[in-house]
């Protein structure tokens, strides 16, 4: 024995080593999940698997020999793990459900461009597209009915309006209050105005979304006397109270972070506290209050409920004082009535998907831009 | 304001930039307090007289609209489950991670910026996003799978559930856990760390006698504070558990919850009539902001006694 | 367990039996080099004094000699450290067995924020399934030879963090000593402290001599003079001169040395 004993002696402290190890790496496995399962279920939409054409070419149930296994599983639209579990009996039944389907389709139907074409193709989803009945090419969400539109430039020009009038509503105020919490502001005051407005993170957004829609619509349609009650302008303004929290605190973080030399060392030519604030701390600070906007974007752009609560409607208008449906809103409203698996579904999925990139972008620049706000604060030291 | 005050004083000139900026910086500084102050105090005003015995002590029926008859027990009960449920997941995953982090990671490696970066990302992702996480991963995927392994006749795990909104939830908050227990495992002083070491304990043992005993106000603090966010969240188990109606308590994992915040939202978006609604539904708001303030405050208050006691040591 | 040093090598008489040996041991942070190449042989039971001005390598060598540098990323460690014959930077030496036998005190005392018997009693749950009775036995035994069981026996369950500061620092000795190390490895123990509680603990080092092989950094030349039987002086990461206490501040070898003892720089 004595002190020649190698590390292998001790199996528990290994062990328990790796284990933690191990646990650590969930966080890493989660995003990865995330991105994974999200993405996955909206596959099929890049794939053009799913098909939307509500005048489809049945395919008689004789037939059923001269179709491939993968063919089949396609024209019925299962999953590979609903397909294996059926036996050709089951199969026949459901391709004469299908035919009988195709038979019941109204005959105004039949001779409707629209219902012999795939909704969910790249072009649908994105570009205008003249309906029949329209008089001329638009954007349109409309994924109930007969012939389901699936256009997503509505919900992002939604979520854009949403988001960007909480910005400029919340920007402005939180980066004032950070300037003035952390540079005017006497020490004690501080101690108390910054945690009591981070309380304000502690609300939660279903709140927000019920204080807007009994108590702010009402005040502020009669401040601004404008026709809709719920629009994109009450949305934007409770999405705001939302991000206010997130951009101060990190804003206020950063500002605070900028070395007191600095500030001291302007006192001492004579700058006033004013003068040092705008003129030496801020432009510092500038990346880490770059950073918390960026974040309180990502805040808002993924906040679901208060837009929810708030406006609903989803037209294709970019007048603040309409309407709006921004991404998590349709998600959110919608995924109840999609069916599993179907296209509705697909699409919902491949909107979450954008969020998920919308957001993982957004988060990666801001830890970035820190990052590098921190080291040269560090090197400068 | 003490800079104009000072400059005033002087009696040179006014200087009239610094106090408008000054005034300016006040004023947005002020609206965000009033806005909070307006919030809070409008709950709080109008739904004080609602907030009763009886209102928190009834299973409501089916018809919840009717303020005489309705309550919100099973939604206080369904909230707090599936919080509860959660913090058995989150906790141990996210103060371990914290540990690695903090106690064993080198600093520069790859693994470890990778991880880092793994949290913030996640600290970020939209909470419908985590929703729809659950409805793909948990139900879809995990839920469905074990059906077929314990060859349910009907779907008992492949369905909305309790216990997959509070896994969902369990990762969504998991970035509040590691980080507050990161907060607290750094401030304990490395001197700590190096007398135990130097008494022969081993890493292992100096992390369970030494450096957890001191980090558990702060790992409460993450607790409570992922508790919090999660109690007001509705996005997330949208489709991974909550349900509009139950008549009775959830009383399986596998069953569904009825939710206040939830609740919230079906009272002030599906209410028949919106006027009759309002009492009732002031009163399930002020519920859920007791229930998600109060935690907030404990977490604060620990986390400013942490930080003194801290103070003291160093 | 066997002791470090072989039982037939003993005898009685202080410093005739080598302890520790350092042969040719540099050590770099990264790209500096903080250690050149210092050769060092140190006797049982006697105490060594580590002199020098700040950043002179002194500690980082205290700190070689129970591997507390391991904890540092970046370091690389060349030549070699004997105790009792073993190279303690071989790769099947335990380093937790190591620090079992070379205790250490730190320049800020860091009791545990546990009460004072619970700091004692630590490394003694820590090493092995003693009973109760025995390890009240030791932390008593500890508390006496650090001159502090009369100060606390009233209120041992009391925090260790309600203690003085020189009282903290004689806890952190106890604390050392009661797992019964060969050597203690003190990093200017009394830095912190004032006059009084400082002669306190120089009053103890010499006490602990009878049984403990004791090396300590300071930067108070007064107290290496007053308690240390030999003193080396460092500078720049390098060994100026070793010798005996006496010679080292009456008739230094070397002129820095000589210049440093005399006040005339660092």
């Amino acid at each position: 024995m004595g002190i020649r004993r190698g590390h292998q002696a001790r199996p528990v402290e290994w062990l328990a080593e790796k284990f933690i190890f191990l646990v650590s790496l969930t966080a890493i496995v989660m995003v990865f999940l995330i991105f994974l399962f999200v993405a996955r279920e909206a596959l099929p939409l890049f794939f053009g698997e799913t098909n939307t054409a509500l005048v489809q070419k049945p395919i008689p149930t004789a037939d059923i020999d001269k179709l491939t296994p993968a063919q089949l599983q396609k024209y019925l639209e299962l999953t590979p793990e609903q397909f294996a579990a059926m036996d050709k009996d089951t199969l026949k039944s459901l391709m004469d459900v299908k035919q009988e389907a195709q038979d019941e389709i109204p005959e105004e139907f039949r001779h409707d461009p629209d219902a012999n074409i795939n909704t969910t193709e790249w072009r649908y989803l994105l570009l205008p597209h003249q309906w029949n009945h329209y008089e001329k090419p638009e954007y349109i969400w409309q994924p109930v009915g007969q012939i389901q539109k699936y256009n997503i430039i509505p919900l992002l020009v939604g979520t854009l309006k949403t988001t960007l009038i909480g910005l400029l509503f919340a920007v402005p105020l939180s980066v004032g209050a950070a300037i003035y919490v952390s540079q005017m502001a006497r020490p004690k005051m501080r101690e108390i105005i910054k945690p009591t407005i981070e309380l304000l993170s502690g609300i939660p957004s279903v709140v927000v979304g019920f204080f807007a829609l009994l108590v702010m619509a009402t005040v502020l349609q009669k401040i601004f006397g404008y026709q809709t009650r719920l629009n994109a302008f009450v949305a934007g303004i409770a999405l705001g109270f939302a991000v206010i929290p997130v951009i101060f605190s990190i804003a206020e973080d950063a500002l605070t972070s900028v070395p007191r030399a600095y500030t001291q060392a302007a006192l001492a030519l004579g700058a006033s506290r004013w003068q040092t604030a705008w003129q030496i701390v801020l432009p510092a600070a500038l990346p880490g209050v770059f950073a918390a906007s960026v974040l309180g974007f990502g805040r808002a752009i993924g906040e679901t409920m208060i837009v929810l609560m708030v406006c609903s409607a989803s037209v294709m208008s970019w007048s603040i004082f309409d309407s709006a449906r921004s991404i998590t809103t349709t998600i959110a409203a919608e995924m109840a009535e999609a069916v599993s698996g179907g296209p509705h579904y697909r699409v919902l999925f491949m909107l979450g998907s954008l969020l998920f990139a919308a957001t993982f972008v957004s988060n990666m620049i801001a830890g970035a831009v820190i990052q590098r706000f921190k080291l040269k604060l560090e090197g400068k030291r | 304001m003490s800079a104009t005050t000072r400059r005033h004083f002087r009696a040179e000139k006014f200087d009239f930039s610094s106090f408008f900026f000054t005034g300016l910086t006040g004023l947005a500084t002020l609206l965000i307090l009033a806005i909070l102050a307006v919030i809070l105090g409008n709950i709080l005003i109008n739904g004080w007289q609602g907030f009763t015995w009886h209102f928190v002590s009834t299973i409501p029926k089916k018809n919840f609209f009717d303020i005489n008859t309705t309550g919100v027990l099973p939604m206080i009960v369904g909230t707090t489950i599936r919080v509860f449920v959660m913090t058995i997941f989150v906790v141990p995953i996210g103060v371990i991670t914290a540990i690695y982090l903090t106690e064993y990671a080198p600093n520069n490696s790859l693994i470890t910026k990778f991880i880092r970066a793994a949290v913030n990302n996640l600290a970020g992702v939209p909470s419908i996003v985590f929703g729809l996480f659950g409805l793909g991963f948990f139900i879809n995927f995990i839920g469905k799978h074990m059906d077929a392994m314990l060859q349910n006749p009907s779907a008992v795990w492949g369905q909305p559930a309790l216990i997959w909104a509070a896994l969902t939830l369990a990762v969504m908050t998991m970035p509040v856990v590691i980080v507050a227990t990161e907060e607290s495992l750094k401030a304990i002083p490395p001197g700590l760390r190096e007398a135990s070491l130097a008494l022969g304990a081993t890493k292992l043992e100096t992390i369970l006698r030494v450096v957890l005993p001191q980090a558990l106000p702060g790992i409460m603090t993450g607790g409570i504070l992922a508790v919090s966010r999660a109690a007001g969240e509705v996005a997330p188990i949208l489709f991974t558990g909550v349900a509009y109606y139950m008549a009775s308590l959830p009383h399986r994992v596998t069953d569904q919850f009825m939710d206040l915040g939830y609740h919230v939202f079906v009272l002030s978006t599906q209410s028949p009539n919106i006027e009759q609604t309002r009492p009732i539904l002031y009163a399930t708001v002020v519920v859920l902001l007791l229930l998600t303030f109060a935690l907030n405050l404990v977490a604060i208050i620990i986390r400013a006694r942490v930080r003194k006691k801290l103070r003291a040591l160093g | 367990m066997p002791k470090l040093n072989p039982p037939e090598a003993k005898t009685n008489s202080p410093g005739s039996n080598t302890l520790i040996q350092i042969e040719s041991l540099s050590l770099h942070y990264g790209e500096s080099k903080a250690l050149k190449n210092i050769s060092l042989t140190l006797g049982e039971k006697v105490v060594t004094a580590f002199i020098g001005p700040s950043g002179c390598g002194k500690s980082t060598l205290l700190r070689c000699l129970n591997r507390m540098n391991d904890l540092i990323d970046n370091v690389r460690i060349e030549g070699s450290c004997k105790i009792g014959g073993h190279d303690i930077y071989s790769p099947d030496v335990d380093v937790i067995e190591l620090r079992k036998r070379v205790g250490m005190v730190f320049q800020k005392s860091n009791p545990f924020p546990k009460s004072i018997y619970e700091n004692v009693a630590y490394g003694l749950h820590l090493h092995g399934s003693k009973s109760k009775p025995e390890i009240a036995a030791v932390v008593e035994q500890s508390l006496r030879s650090a001159a502090l069981w009369d100060e606390v026996k009233d209120r041992l369950h009391a925090s260790a963090l309600g203690l003085s500061g020189g009282q903290q620092q004689r806890l952190c000795i106890a604390r050392a000593i009661a797992i019964k190390p060969e050597i203690i490895l003190m990093d200017e123990p009394a830095s912190a402290l004032d006059p009084l509680a400082t002669a306190r603990i120089e009053e103890l080092i010499l006490e602990l001599k009878k049984d403990f092989t004791i090396v300590i950094v300071t930067h108070n030349m007064q107290q290496a003079a007053r308690i240390s039987d030999q003193t080396a002086f460092f500078y720049i990461g390098e060994l100026i001169e070793f010798d005996s206490t006496a010679k080292i501040f009456t008739n230094p070898a070397k002129k820095q040395t000589e210049d440093y003892v005399t006040g005339r720089f660092g």
